[in-house]
């Protein structure tokens, strides 16, 4: 049981650093970064070079 | 889940799923001269699923990557990691067996009825470490270290091994858009010998890229034993028969392991086991009936 709680407890803190990631990487623009990639035909990942 | 039809819900998932994260129509109806430029592709779907497919309305997570390790301001990428982190830690490899287009693409291929292929325990041993020589060398290590004079780097994976971004953006849009056509060149011959390697491969093999050369596989493989969807034995009912790890085309061994690295959560061993004795489970919690 007590194990059990440990894990539940060390899940949601990885949980809650990965949104924290995610959330911060967002407003510090790399979702921007992300979104100029993706909307761009890339010539790199088709095999155009 | 219900036993009996568990595979067929996977592949309606999975064939859904493909459609509505490609479902930029205007992409293949313009000649392959657009595809999709609209607010979604900030987003990342969980998949492999190139953004340069004329039909994809999010960003390949992979590319996405490798997109802000490959900028000139050399940014750690806190955004797409925490959304892979949040992925992983709710689902893990279940991505693999249930939101990747590419992943049925295979399962399709080796459902065509030709003798299959059991790699040699060994070799399959080795080459399963493969996806994470990718993950840490291709997708990490490479951009990091090269720059070029500009100071930005190369998506080295989607580059040089990358066969989901041939299938899905380089085959269309090299076939519906005249222009691009000039610029085919010795990479795009290499990419394509990849893709063919890789769809003959499919026909003989179950999923030969998930199994040796995924790099989100491999990421998201990493967090198998902690995610929220796993899939649990009952030791009470299993007999040890061994149907599980026989019908398991990744091959393991569910009652040994049921939360292996290599499985992607089909549910196949499920259905197979005569006992009940293998169920998916989701926070601790049973899920469907059996």
């Amino acid at each position: 049981m007590k194990q059990n709680n440990v894990s539940i407890v060390l899940w949601t803190a990885a949980l809650v650093i990965a949104l924290g990631m995610a959330v911060f990487g967002y407003i510090s623009g790399e979702a921007q970064t992300v979104f100029t990639k993706a909307v761009k035909i890339c010539m790199e990942c088709i095999g155009l070079g | 889940m219900d036993k009996k039809h568990g595979s067929k819900l996977r592949k309606i998932v999975q064939i859904c799923w493909g459609v509505l994260t490609n479902a930029y129509l205007k992409g293949f109806t313009a000649g392959g001269s657009t595809i999709y430029t609209g607010p979604l592709k900030h987003f990342c779907v969980p998949g492999m699923n190139c953004y340069s497919c004329p039909g994809a309305l999010g960003a390949c997570p992979i590319g996405a990557l490798q997109a802000v390790l490959n900028s000139r301001h050399r940014k750690f990428p806190f955004y797409v990691l925490g959304f892979l982190m949040t992925i992983g830690l709710f689902l893990g490899r279940f991505v693999c067996g249930w939101l990747c287009l590419f992943g049925l693409i295979q399962e399709l291929l080796y459902m065509i009825p030709t003798p299959k292929l059991k790699m040699p325990e060994r070799l399959d041993k080795v080459l399963r470490y493969l996806k994470y020589v990718m993950l840490i060398v291709m997708v990490v290590g490479l951009p990091l270290l090269y720059r070029n004079d500009y100071g930005s780097s190369k998506p080295f994976f989607c580059e040089f091994v990358c066969p989901v971004g041939t299938l899905e953006g380089g085959i269309p849009l090299v076939l519906m858009n005249d222009q691009l056509r000039p610029a085919l060149g010795g990479l795009f011959i290499f990419k394509m010998s990849v893709l063919a390697v890789c769809i003959l491969a499919s026909i003989f093999i179950y999923r030969p890229f998930c199994k040796y050369l995924c790099p989100l596989g491999a990421f998201y493989a990493l967090f198998q034993k902690v995610s929220l969807v796993k899939l649990d034995v009952d030791k009470s009912a299993c007999v040890s028969c061994g149907a599980c790890a026989r019908k398991c085309a990744m091959n393991v061994d569910p009652s040994k392991t049921p939360n292996s690295t290599e499985c992607i959560r089909c549910g196949e061993c499920i259905k197979s086991c005569p006992k009940n004795a293998l169920r998916f489970t989701c926070a601790g919690k049973k899920v469907g009936t059996t």
